[in-house]
């Protein structure tokens, strides 16, 4: 029996002005029927490569050789019309990014319709409700209206929803899925992968999902390819890459996993009190066109919460749910409407800029993007020094670079790199940048917003392991915001999980991931997925079902508390409390779960 | 959409009001006026003559009449060309040069896009090359330049086509006959055609290299397809923006152009008006631009937001 689809020594080459990059050296690789093939790797791997080269959809400096069989037929370099006819139709692929992978100018049923037209004559009506169809089939509710919506308009998860209804309209035998839930919600993710898991089943559709995360091709592959730097290293079923890896590689990447069934640090030191937040709130008006009265967006609403010197407090939530703009509040990088930041004792929000300026050497603030948030025309030494020049005026320049290289030294870096331009360093390097130009001043406090997200997961443990380090090392606080359950676990003493700018549990984190009260933090452990391909198959999946409502409707608050809800978007709502349930556990009210 | 519209019209009105204030004030402060001449009129006469004209009151009560007989659609008389007023002979001037513009602005947008598209489609090839090189070599070569060389080749030399020798008329209008249209028309668009077709050719580079172009080949559709429907409206959207200042260049184009081929259009009044100090004139051909070119960017603003469906929701 002919595979679905062989690839045949491929190599991918990419004309640069200095020379050729060898970006897939030579892999092999097979897909059979109904199939799920997994290829993981980290960033700069070639695994999105080797199949936009199988495909001919390379750009346009790039070049492709070896051979590519579908269903035993040559198809690398077959002529564009031929190849026309298998792209879309019987093979077809969704990408990472659905915003920018959609036409912002059509809308989404035209696009889909197109999809279906370009490989198959139906009639208009028929098409359509096709469409209508398709688009109930990947959950989307309200299909009729949504197909004459532009992308723009649609949630990240919607848009990856309609890009999967695109490639599965023509009922194509392999879908190439490319990191298809890499920029979504964790809750998001496991529904889409729900999909993916459904149309292999109940449509017998072959999917090669490339990924870079482990626990991703755990729960749904059947074979598995490490890809790193170009290569394959290792192939096997799912079962004994994950179970019995045999190439360092692999294990290296496994074993760097963060899973939410590790240890975290040990309980909170009972040390000096640094900061008390009480009842924050931060709202930010909305326009709803020029005549209509502006709404509130409540970012935060009510968030309280102390943190001790020396102690890790972690901050979960999805995307909207106010994590970051509670960081930006509590720094005062954003005006507070309500409620209190005592640092030290004193209250932040009552205090004059210049004021807040010379606290400013008391807490810092880490980035998630590590190349955005550096001035590229900046050397990072001068980067680095900046905070010093601010906050410690009337240091010679001398002293200051020796700070400076004392510092990159200790966060890992070279000191002779003082004088390199961020892009001249890797992802990971320029996050040291940005943790030594937090550390330089020796805050107290540092706030790491989303600080290891953007980062592969071998360098994002190596980062944790530094974070952790440094605490041990001079005593730091740290506030550890990020989407990913799994990380903040590493790190954090206490975690705090936020759900549209509310806490909804606040406990001891071996507390909270032993024994999640509260629904919401229950679907979000639920939806994480782990690098455990048994574990992966055999889980009850709680899911939630749809997108996060819209932070604007304040009835959303309570879509765990619906008892209370009052059905009218502009009532005010019942407040949920946060109940103790337990010394330290902190549960906000819910409807009793099933 | 149409709110979106009212508000941008309404925002036109201060950008218009400053223009006339601008000018108005500039005009007054370069030296002399228009009844100064080689030749001095007795004192008495000049002094009659300024007041029938209002020219004797203070600047601030003249600008204030000015401001109310313009509210009320009087752009007044001429101070030179004493039968006409300045709505006359804008009247017969402005049909003449809107032929002339609008004609420039068709071909420059018709012929540069199409060379920006192409060029972007064989991108690195010779065929780009090439383009871009004669597009390079259109905007730095000043209309000055290109005008009477081009009448010296095809107006003075002539050119044969199938055993005939044909001259083009070296200068007037004849009522807008296309043979004396093609010289100046095309001094006009020339500049214009090569920087829209460097502009398109970067957009149009920059579109096809999107995410949304690789779906769209994934697809399987024909790239007839992909640039027609997927690209184009995407590419084109930076040559709508440039549609203000396209017309602002072609406006200052004819200035030149007018002068040089004859033609008797506003640019012609508008630089004889400025050497006579002729105030009314000057006032009305200015803001018979401004309305123009405000007009036209209102135009590109409300395309912008046709063609992206992103812009409507601010």
């Amino acid at each position: 029996m002919t595979a679905l689809l062989e690839i045949r020594n491929l190599n991918v080459y990419f004309a640069t002005p200095d020379s050729d990059v060898h970006a897939v050296k030579d892999v092999s690789l097979t897909i059979g029927e109904s199939e799920c093939l997994g290829v993981v790797g980290e960033s700069g791997s070639g695994k999105s490569q080797l199949f936009l080269g199988a495909m001919g959809l390379l750009a346009s400096n790039g070049r492709a050789s070896g051979s590519v069989l579908y269903r035993g037929q040559e198809i690398l370099g077959a002529p564009a019309a031929s190849l026309n006819r298998l792209r879309g139709a019987k093979i077809t692929m969704i990408f990472q990014d659905p915003l920018t992978s959609l036409t912002p100018h059509m809308t989404v049923g035209a696009q889909i319709m197109e999809a279906l037209n370009s490989h198959r004559a139906l009639p208009r009506d028929e098409a359509r409700a096709r469409v209508r169809e398709m688009l109930e089939y990947v959950r989307i509710p309200d299909a009729a209206r949504r197909m004459t919506q532009y992308p723009h308009e649609l949630s990240g998860g919607m848009r990856q929803r309609v890009m999967i209804a695109m490639a599965t309209i023509t009922g194509p035998d392999l879908l190439i899925a490319d990191e298809p839930t890499t920029a979504l919600d964790v809750t998001v993710q496991a529904q889409i992968l729900e999909i993916l898991r459904a149309l292999k089943s109940d449509k017998k559709t072959a999917i090669a999902l490339i990924s870079h995360d482990m626990g991703v091709i755990a729960g749904n592959a059947d074979q598995v390819q490490v890809m790193r730097s170009g290569r394959i290293v290792e192939q096997g079923p799912v079962d004994n890459i994950f179970y019995a890896p045999q190439q360092d590689y692999t294990k290296m990447l496994l074993a760097a996993m963060p899973r939410a069934a590790d240890p975290g640090p040990d309980t909170s030191p009972r040390q000096e009190l640094l900061l008390d937040v009480r009842d924050l709130k931060v709202s930010f008006p909305v326009s709803q066109g020029i005549f209509a009265k502006a709404k509130e967006l409540r970012a935060v609403d009510g968030v309280s919460f102390t943190l001790r010197a020396g102690e890790t407090l972690g901050v979960v939530g999805e995307s909207g749910c106010g994590k970051s703009t509670l960081a930006r509040a509590v720094l005062q990088l954003l005006p507070a409407d309500k409620g209190k930041v005592l640092w030290l004792g004193r209250d932040l929000t009552e205090e004059s800029r210049e004021d807040i300026r010379r606290q400013r050497r008391g807490f810092q603030i880490v980035f998630q993007d590590p190349l955005a948030s550096l001035d590229p025309r900046m050397p990072v030494g001068v980067s680095i020094a900046e905070p010093l020049k601010a906050l410690e005026p009337g240091l010679s320049r001398a002293d200051i670079a020796a700070r400076v290289r004392a510092m990159m030294q200790k966060v890992g870096l070279e000191p002779e790199w003082i004088n390199r331009y961020p892009h001249e360093l890797s992802g990971g390097q320029n996050q040291r940048v940005g943790i030594a130009r937090a550390m330089i001043i020796a805050p107290r406090m540092v706030v790491c917003d989303e600080a290891v997200s953007a980062l592969d997961v071998s360098i994002q443990a190596q980062i944790v392991d530094l974070l952790k380090g440094l605490q041990a090392e001079t005593g730091l606080a740290m506030i550890f915001i990020s989407h990913d359950l799994a990380v903040v676990r590493r790190l954090s003493h206490r975690v705090m999980v936020l759900y549209l700018g509310r806490v909804v549990e606040m406990a001891n984190s071996d507390a909270l991931y032993r024994d999640p009260r509260h629904p919401y933090t229950r679907a979000l452990l639920a939806a994480a997925p782990t690098p455990d391909p048994r574990h992966e198959r055999t889980r009850p999946r709680a899911l939630l079902t749809g997108d996060l409502p819209s932070p604007l409707d304040r009835r959303a608050q309570l879509s765990f508390l619906k008892s209370k809800r009052i059905d009218d978007a502009e009532a005010d709502q019942y407040r949920p409390l946060l109940i103790e349930e337990a010394p330290g556990h902190f549960v906000a009210e819910h409807d009793p779960v099933i | 959409m149409l709110r979106y519209s009212l508000k941008r019209l309404l925002g036109a009105v201060p950008t218009l009001f400053v223009i006339v204030t601008l000018t108005f004030f500039m005009m007054r402060a370069a030296p002399g006026g228009p009844f100064d001449s080689a030749r001095r009129l007795p004192p008495e006469i000049e002094h009659n003559v300024a007041a029938a004209y209002n020219l004797d009151k203070p600047l601030l009560t003249q600008y204030g009449i000015y401001l109310t007989k313009l509210a009320h659609g009087d752009f007044g008389p001429s101070y030179k060309n004493k039968d006409f007023t300045v709505a006359q002979l804008i009247g017969i001037g402005l049909p003449v040069s809107a032929k002339l513009g609008l004609s420039a602005m068709a071909v420059a947008i018709i012929l540069g896009f199409l060379l920006g598209t192409w060029a972007a489609l064989r991108q690195n090839r010779w065929q780009d090359y090439s383009v871009m090189a004669v597009a390079m070599t259109g905007i730095t070569i000043p209309t000055f330049v290109t005008a009477p060389v081009l009448t010296l080749i095809f107006g003075i030399y002539g050119i044969s086509l199938f055993g005939h020798d044909f001259t083009l008329p070296v200068g007037g209008w004849a009522g807008g006959k296309l043979a004396n249209m093609i010289l100046p028309v095309t001094v006009l668009a020339l500049p214009q055609v090569a920087f829209i077709a460097r502009l398109t050719r970067g957009s149009m580079i920059e579109v096809l290299r999107s995410n949304y172009i690789r779906t769209a080949r994934a697809k399987g559709l024909p790239s007839f397809r992909i640039i027609t429907r997927h690209a184009l409206r995407a590419a084109i959207l930076p040559l709508v923006s440039y549609l203000g200042p396209a017309v602002a260049g072609i406006l200052t184009g004819s200035l030149v152009v007018e002068q040089i081929f004859g033609i008797p259009g506003v640019g012609r009044y508008f630089i004889q008006a400025a050497l006579n100090r002729d105030y009314t004139l000057v006032m009305g051909v200015v803001i018979c631009y401004a309305g123009l070119i405000v007009a036209l960017n209102f135009v590109a603003d409300v395309l912008y937001a046709i063609l992206d469906p992103r812009v409507r929701l601010t």
